[in-house]
């Protein structure tokens, strides 16, 4: 997995790349959510990821935790497994997929 | 069929999920259910590494067998920890928002949403998780 990240005044764009699953999970949280401070806007582009686990779900969870208190969270360019994760989960009633 | 035994610690989720999907390339599996798969191997091969022999490391075996007429692919976790049944984990409401949203049994969930089939049974000593999904 690698992540991208992009700030623009305050806005953070995050590309994940490759899987977030048990063993990736751990790194990506580290890397989102030390850049969170001053963020009013975070946009996951999720275009180059394959798929997510229940562990990433849990990051996904927690991120628009923190981004409801401080703005909003975006998730955009899903595949079509991960549109299906978010569906049975209930993801895409709590995520703002674009 | 095809088989693997390994450590089952978190470090070799990489190894087993390889091991999983050179099979499913030689039978051209598409994309989609190879990704739905392998987010499956995640789930029930973390649940073994977290809580199966904790605090000790024990093994893991999984096999891989494919079916025809239709492509099914069955693949089977057999560990000798603490005898569990994942399948009785209560689900999770799904229509909790964010906040009200609880953090456990989403993972099986999934396992169950997604397979086509899911069994589970303790015999011998061991526990015996196997999923089923039509790949054709």
């Amino acid at each position: 997995m690698t992540i991208n990240k992009k700030q623009d005044g305050t806005t953070l764009y995050v590309e994940a790349i490759g899987r977030i699953d048990t063993v990736t999970v751990t790194e990506a949280e580290k890397m989102i959510k030390g850049s969170l401070d001053g963020i009013t806007e975070l946009i996951l582009d999720f275009k180059e990821l394959d798929y997510i686990s229940s562990a990433g779900l849990r990051l996904l969870l927690s991120l628009q935790k923190i981004m409801s208190k401080q703005g909003k969270m975006v998730v955009r360019n899903e595949n079509e497994t991960i549109k299906e994760i978010f569906e049975v989960t209930g993801f895409s009633e709590i995520l703002t997929i674009e | 069929m095809k088989e693997i035994t390994l450590d089952a610690t978190i470090k070799n989720l990489g190894k087993i999920t390889d091991f999983v999907n050179k099979e499913l390339e030689k039978i051209g599996c598409p994309i989609k259910p190879m990704n739905q798969i392998d987010i499956v191997i995640d789930e029930l091969f973390s649940n073994i590494a977290y809580y199966a022999y904790k605090p000790e490391v024990g093994p893991v075996t999984v096999t891989v067998d494919i079916e025809d007429n239709p492509i099914c692919v069955i693949i089977t976790f057999m560990d000798n920890g603490k005898p569990f049944n994942p399948l009785t984990v209560s689900e999770p409401d799904t229509h909790l928002n964010a906040e009200e949203r609880k953090i456990g049994g989403l993972g099986i969930f999934l396992v169950k949403k997604t397979m086509d089939d899911v069994t589970y049974e303790f015999k011998d000593g061991k526990n015996i998780l196997r999923i089923k999904k039509n790949v054709s």
